[in-house]
C-alpha cells in the first residue's frame, strides 16, 4: 500500500487515472494547478490504483494524500 | 481624476498607490478573502473585499469590481498588469459606467490581444513580423502543410494566449502532429478559443522591448528599450536597460518600429512593443502589451520618469509634457523578479513568510507585496517582489544587485534568490552575451 502525496498546495486540475488502473512508477497520475502553473504529480511506485482521494476542483495542501496504490 | 480604484493586488497595487499619493489622488483597493491582510489593502485610502480567493470570483469578477467603484465613488480604474488589464470587455464595461479606464481604448486592446489581427496591422504598417501563418489553423494536416512552407523549427501558439501558456516548439512534422491537438485543447480550456497559429521559431533569439507613451492628442514617444531575454517557462526573470547587445543603429531602428506600431494601431497610454531579435540584429514584432509592464521600474530607474504618473496624466486627457529629447538613459538599471518557487525546479512554493527583510541600499529599489507573516497563497502569480538596482555603469548596477540579493532575507517559503545569484555570477551574463536560451543552457537543471 503506497500513498501518493502532494508536495505543494494547489487545486486539482485533472485526475489522470481511475480506481483499478495499473500505474508505472513515475507515471503522472494527478495534475495540480498552483500559482498559475500546472504541475503533474507522479506515482512513485508501480501498482494498482486502490483509491482516488481527490477530484478535479478540490483544493489540496502540502502533504495531502491524493491516491493510494497497492 | 480624484479617486482611482486599483483592480489588482500585491506589489503593483502598492506601486500605483505610491504615485497616486504623490499626485494627491485618492485610492481604493479591491481584494479577495485570501489577501485581506496584505499591505496593499491597508495602504489604500479605502478597500473593498470583492470575493473568495479564486480569481474568477474576485480579481476577474467584473461586476463586483464595478460595484466597489460605484460604492466608493471612484472616477477611474487602474487595471495594473495581468488579470483584467488586457480584457477588452472589461475596458468597455468601465467606460459604460462613465469611468475612466487607465489604459488604451477597448478597440486597441482587442486588436492587440488577438495575435493574428496584431500581426496583420503591423505587416501593413511596415513593422517586421516573424514569417508565419496569417490565418488561424484548425487541422493538423493544414498545419503540417503550412509549416513545411514556413520551414522548421516552428512555434505553435494559441491566438488568444499569453504568459507562455499554449506555446510549443516543433522541430519536425512528427512533433507538430503530436503537439497540435493537445495544444489546441489546452488553448480552448485556458483561453476559450482554440484558434492556433504558427510562426518560424527564431533560434537563440533575444527578447527586447520598447516602452512607448502616447497621449490623446496624437503625440507618440518611446522611452527606450528593455532587454528581457532571461526567462524561465517563457516568463521573464531578469530585465535590464540599456541592452548590452544592441548598437546605436539597431537601437534607433527598433525605436522607430515601436513608434510606428503604436501609431498604426492608434495607441493611447503607456504600452510596450515586444520584439525578438536574432543574432544578426534583425528584429521582428512579437506582440504589444497594452498596459503597464511588470518590468516598468527598469525604465523608471534608468530615465527618472514615473510611468504610472504618465498613465494617469494621459488617461486624464492631458497632453504629454515630455519631449522625445527629454528621454535619456541616465543610469543602467536591472530588475530581478523574486518568485515564491523552488530555485532549481521552479515549482511553486506557497506558504507563510516567517521573516521578510528586504535590503535597504543606495541605488536599490524594492517593489514588493508581502511582509513578515504574509501568506503566499497558491491562487495567484508566484512573483512576490522585484529588486531593481541601478548605477552609473552596468557593472555598478550588477554589483549593487548582487549585494542586495545577499542581504535579502525571506524565510518560511522557498524563493528563486539562489537562482538569481547564479545568474548574476554567470560569466556569459556578465559579458552581456545571453539569449532567451540562457536559463535552460546555463543556469538550470531540466524541468520535469
Amino acid at each position: 500500500m503506497k500513498q501518493v502525496k502532494t508536495n505543494m498546495a494547489g487545486t486539482v486540475s485533472k485526475v489522470l487515472v481511475r480506481t483499478g488502473d495499473q500505474v508505472r512508477a513515475g507515471q503522472d497520475v494527478i495534475v495540480l494547478e498552483s500559482m498559475k502553473m500546472e504541475v503533474p504529480i507522479a506515482a512513485d511506485a508501480a501498482g494498482k490504483v486502490a483509491e482516488v482521494k481527490v477530484k478535479a476542483g478540490d483544493f489540496v495542501n502540502d502533504g495531502d494524500v491524493l491516491l493510494i496504490v497497492e | 481624476m480624484r479617486k482611482v480604484l486599483i483592480a489588482n493586488r500585491g506589489e503593483i497595487a502598492r506601486r500605483i498607490i505610491r504615485t497616486c499619493r504623490a499626485m494627491g489622488i485618492a485610492t481604493v483597493a479591491v481584494y479577495s478573502e485570501a489577501d485581506r491582510n496584505l499591505p496593499f489593502v491597508r495602504e489604500a485610502d479605502e478597500a473593498v473585499e470583492i470575493g473568495p480567493p479564486p480569481v474568477p470570483h474576485s480579481y476577474l469578477n467584473v461586476e463586483a469590481i464595478l460595484a466597489a467603484a460605484r460604492e466608493k465613488g471612484a472616477d477611474a480604474i487602474h487595471p495594473g498588469y495581468g488579470l483584467l488589464s488586457e480584457n477588452e470587455a472589461f475596458a468597455r464595461r468601465v467606460l459604460d459606467e462613465r469611468l475612466i479606464f487607465i489604459g488604451p481604448s477597448p478597440e486597441v486592446i482587442g486588436k492587440m490581444g488577438d495575435k493574428l489581427t496584431a500581426r496583420r496591422i503591423m505587416e501593413q504598417a511596415g513593422v517586421p513580423v516573424v514569417p508565419g501563418t496569417a490565418e488561424a489553423v484548425s487541422e493538423a494536416d493544414e498545419a503540417a502543410e503550412r509549416a513545411a512552407q514556413i520551414g522548421y523549427p516552428i512555434m505553435l501558439k494559441a491566438s488568444a494566449g499569453g504568459g507562455g501558456i499554449g506555446m510549443q516548439i516543433c522541430r519536425d512534422e512528427a512533433e507538430l502532429r503530436q503537439a497540435f491537438q493537445t495544444a489546441r485543447n489546452r488553448a480552448k480550456a485556458y483561453f476559450g478559443s482554440d484558434a492556433m497559429y504558427m510562426e518560424k521559431y527564431v533560434e537563440r533569439p533575444r527578447h527586447i522591448e520598447v516602452q512607448i507613451a502616447a497621449d490623446r492628442h496624437g503625440k507618440v514617444i518611446h522611452l527606450l528599450e528593455r532587454e528581457c531575454s532571461i526567462q524561465r517557462r517563457h516568463q521573464k526573470v531578469v530585465e535590464e536597460s540599456p541592452s548590452p547587445f544592441l548598437d546605436d543603429a539597431a537601437r534607433q531602428r527598433l525605436f522607430q518600429a515601436a513608434v510606428k506600431a503604436a501609431e498604426a494601431v492608434g495607441y493611447t497610454g503607456v504600452g510596450t512593443v515586444e520584439f525578438i531579435v536574432d543574432s544578426q540584429k534583425n528584429f521582428y514584432f512579437l506582440e504589444m502589451n497594452t498596459r503597464l509592464q511588470v518590468e516598468h521600474p527598469v525604465t523608471e530607474e534608468m530615465t527618472g520618469i514615473d510611468l504610472v504618473a504618465l498613465q494617469l496624466e494621459i488617461a486624464d486627457g492631458k497632453p504629454l509634457s515630455l519631449r522625445q529629447q527629454d528621454v535619456r538613459p541616465l543610469r543602467h538599471a536591472v530588475e530581478l523578479r523574486i518568485y515564491a518557487e523552488d530555485p532549481v525546479t521552479f515549482l511553486p512554493s506557497p506558504g507563510t513568510i516567517t521573516l521578510y527583510q528586504p535590503p535597504c541600499m543606495e541605488g536599490v529599489r524594492i517593489d514588493d507585496g508581502v511582509e513578515t507573516g504574509a501568506q503566499v497563497t497558491p491562487f495567484y502569480d508566484p512573483m512576490i517582489a522585484k529588486l531593481i538596482a541601478s548605477g552609473a555603469t552596468r557593472g555598478e548596477a550588477l554589483q549593487r544587485a548582487r549585494e542586495a540579493l545577499r542581504a535579502y532575507l525571506i524565510t518560511g517559503i522557498k524563493t528563486n534568490i539562489p537562482f538569481l545569484q547564479k545568474v548574476l555570477e554567470d560569466e556569459k551574463f556578465l559579458q552581456g552575451d545571453y539569449t532567451t536560451w540562457f536559463v535552460q543552457e546555463r543556469a538550470a537543471k531540466p524541468e520535469r
